[in-house]
């Protein structure tokens, strides 16, 4: 199939972006997007001119690192799908694909389509564990968990951390990621000890990183990857009440 | 300060004070139904509203500080929320959100306005003091002439539909994204509590409108 794309250029954070516009020829309909991007860097690598710059690592769809707005949604028309899961069977011969980075003030755009994601790092850093003594894992079944809460902990843990709730969310929020973060640990007895002084850091951060605050738009659980659920934001803020009577 | 502590703590009074000021609207609206002549009538409700002396102040100055509130807070997250996305995309394709939920500051400002002037027309009679010193036969303030006569005027009638239109689309969002934001929403509830949004914005705006539409009709006389 032919192509034509639409990409954003843009060279560092200050610099002025535009969207360059170019054709590429032979895209099969099983190829992944990063593959077709892959297509097009190669001729691009042959003409002698810059290829276009975007983040990819596993290419499974479980480390998180790739994410681009394809056609006005992030990650693309895919349902539950990263960018690297999108198959190219999702267009047709003859469309033109616009393909824009993260647009969120907390993620500065690198180089094209590349964004400095370290915002939720961190987020990550200001809470987002338990402090206990590591070592040897202990023994299973020490401590026994009801399978609801070890499933609801299991289906918060889901997020790859990509950014996509925040590059979707009309006000760049990042409720949905620190949602899930907090949720994650706030459903285990090893994670409810701290849980108070988690959800305080963790907001705070948030806010501090410049994210803008959920207006349940719910733009979020749509661009999701992993489909994290909104109950999760519901569930962050039920938490943020308790620890204002906790501390 | 806690608000500092706890930022998430600012949509919820957001969510709070919603709330108080739907009932408000509810309690308004049910009121207003008298003027079709249930319990004596608008006029007899008036009179006993305004006799409630202290207790009427209480509820004023609660509704005030509920009201400011939410406007503060309001215009403060918006404000927040513009310099967290700054840049637009060039091509955009919203799958869940709608003109109700990314209109709300706007819808809100309309409402705020209209409830300014709802203010200096009904309660303070100062744009149309002609209709405002009227009295029944009771010697009671004639509420009933005062709206009735205000809605006969097709400008009056219009500015109300248009508060009542920016009132419908900020509670068919914010009637059930309350329930998301004081954290009672979960997978099952879901789907039940945007039903409960979407019907409090109907029944409010039907409510609200009949007494306009049923003035300029002569239905009210």
């Amino acid at each position: 199939m032919d192509l034509t794309l639409r990409i954003w250029r843009q060279n560092g954070a200050e610099a002025p972006g535009r969207l360059e516009e170019h054709a590429v020829t032979g895209v099969e309909p099983d190829m992944s997007f990063l593959e077709m991007l892959d297509v097009l860097n190669e001729t691009l690598l042959k003409e002698g001119r810059d290829p276009v710059t975007f983040e990819h690592d596993c290419r499974e769809g479980i480390c998180g690192s790739c994410g681009l707005v394809i056609n006005g949604i992030p990650h693309g028309p895919g349902e539950r799908s990263s960018t690297c899961q999108l198959h190219m069977r999702h267009f047709k011969s003859g469309d033109t694909i616009t393909i824009e980075p993260w647009r969120v003030h907390s993620f500065p755009i690198l180089k094209d389509l590349m964004v400095d994601r370290s915002a939720l790092d961190s987020i990550i850093q200001s809470h987002g564990y338990i402090s206990v003594s590591t070592g040897s894992p202990p023994d299973a079944g020490t401590r026994l968990i009801g399978k609801p809460e070890a499933d609801q902990a299991m289906d918060a843990a889901e997020c790859i951390g990509c950014g996509a709730c925040a590059a979707a969310c009309p006000n760049g929020s990042a409720m949905l990621f620190v949602a899930a973060k907090v949720s994650h640990l706030a459903s285990l007895p090893q994670g409810r000890i701290e849980a108070a002084e988690r959800v305080r850091d963790m907001t705070r951060t948030m806010f501090s990183c410049g994210f803008g605050n959920c207006s349940n738009h719910y733009e979020c659980e749509a661009a999701c990857p992993k489909g994290i659920s909104l109950k999760f934001i519901a569930k962050l803020n039920r938490e943020s009440l308790k620890a204002l009577f906790r501390g | 300060m806690i608000l500092k502590d706890h930022l998430l703590l600012r949509k919820i009074l957001m969510a709070g004070t919603g709330i108080l000021l739907a009932l408000f609207l509810l309690g308004h609206m049910l009121g207003n139904t008298t003027i079709f002549g249930f319990y004596g009538g608008i006029n007899a409700y008036a009179h006993h509203i305004q006799g409630l002396g202290p207790l009427l102040w209480l509820i004023r100055l609660v509704m005030l500080a509920v009201l400011l509130i939410h406007v503060f807070f309001a215009i403060v997250l918006t404000l927040e929320n513009r310099k967290a996305k700054p840049n637009r995309y060039q091509v955009r394709a919203y799958q869940r959100t709608d003109f109700a939920g990314r209109t709300m500051i706007y819808t809100g400002l309309i409402i705020l306005a209209f409830l300014l002037y709802h203010l200096l027309h009904f309660t303070l009679g100062l744009t149309n003091p002609d209709l405002y010193h009227l009295q029944d036969s009771a010697g009671r303030h004639d509420v009933f002439s005062m709206v009735v006569r205000s809605f006969q005027n097709i400008f009056i009638a219009l500015a109300y539909t248009i508060g009542l239109v920016a009132l419908f689309f900020h509670l068919s969002h914010g009637a059930y994204s309350l329930f998301q934001t004081m954290g009672w929403n979960s997978d099952r509830f879901m789907p039940a509590t945007e039903g409960f949004g979407k019907g409090l914005a109907v029944l409010l705006l039907v409510g609200f409108l009949l007494i306009p539409v049923s003035a300029l009709l002569g239905l009210l006389a």
